[in-house]
């Protein structure tokens, strides 16, 4: 079974994301959207324990919609995440067997 | 007869995800009608307020980044961003929108509305405030 997991809290604010990384396994996805795109991006505080999560074989995406409206540049997001749009966004929720919305 | 006093806005918020942004801007500049001293404070995920190059065109909300550089002819020309929160976040100041205003006491020379304050002059400033409005 697969499971997207999505996060749409600040990893800066809320505890979301780290308990989302904690239980998301090998053949997950994490689509970060909404305020959950703060995560995304290079140098920051949550970047070690997305990389370490993606060492785990986690997958991860971001939705660019709410990138821009952030004005947080695509350029500087973290290596092996991928910028999906609102239909890769349903692509995503397809290709799971599930989804887990980390509200 | 009119008491001026010192108001400041503690913005904690990140924009768009919650409405906090927007009625703090809408408060202050409510307030800036009233010609008191305003101080805005943007610390933790508030300093994603002022990115710059801000596009919510494909969100469908309204984009009000824009309403920021209008502060300054409204005499809201003390921002303080908070340097620790903008690196956590891997931001730095060039990353922000550069806010200004025009001085009336130095023949309108443009001048920057913005300072990096560290957690030391955040504490001091939030210490001499009359009024703290928390966003």
């Amino acid at each position: 079974m697969s499971t997207l997991h999505t996060v749409n809290k600040s990893p800066f604010e809320r505890n979301s994301l780290d308990t989302c990384l904690s239980l998301a396994g090998n053949g997950s996805t994490v689509l970060l959207i909404e305020d959950g795109v703060a995560g995304a991006l290079k140098n920051t505080t949550a970047t070690q324990s997305i990389s370490d999560a993606m060492g785990k074989g986690v997958k991860f995406a971001v939705l660019g919609e709410d990138l821009s409206a952030r004005g947080l540049p695509a350029d500087r997001i973290i290596d092996g995440i991928s910028v999906v749009d609102y239909t890769g966004f349903v692509q995503l929720a397809a290709d799971h067997d599930n989804v887990q919305s980390w509200l | 007869m009119s008491v001026t006093k010192k108001f400041v806005y503690i913005n904690r918020k990140a924009p768009y995800g919650t409405v906090y942004a927007l009625e703090s801007l809408e408060v202050v500049l409510i307030g800036a009608a009233f010609e008191q001293e305003v101080q805005l404070v943007f610390v933790d995920d508030g300093v994603y307020q002022l990115t710059k190059g801000q596009s919510t065109e494909g969100v469908g909300m309204k984009n009000f980044s824009k309403t920021y550089a209008a502060l300054g002819d409204y005499d809201v020309n003390q921002i303080y961003v908070d340097e620790q929160s903008l690196k956590e976040r891997g931001l730095s100041m060039d990353d922000l929108q550069a806010l200004t205003y025009e001085d009336e006491d130095d023949d309108w020379a443009e001048k920057s509305s913005m300072q990096l304050v560290n957690r030391e002059q955040l504490a001091a400033l939030i210490g001499d405030a009359d009024v703290l409005l928390n966003f």
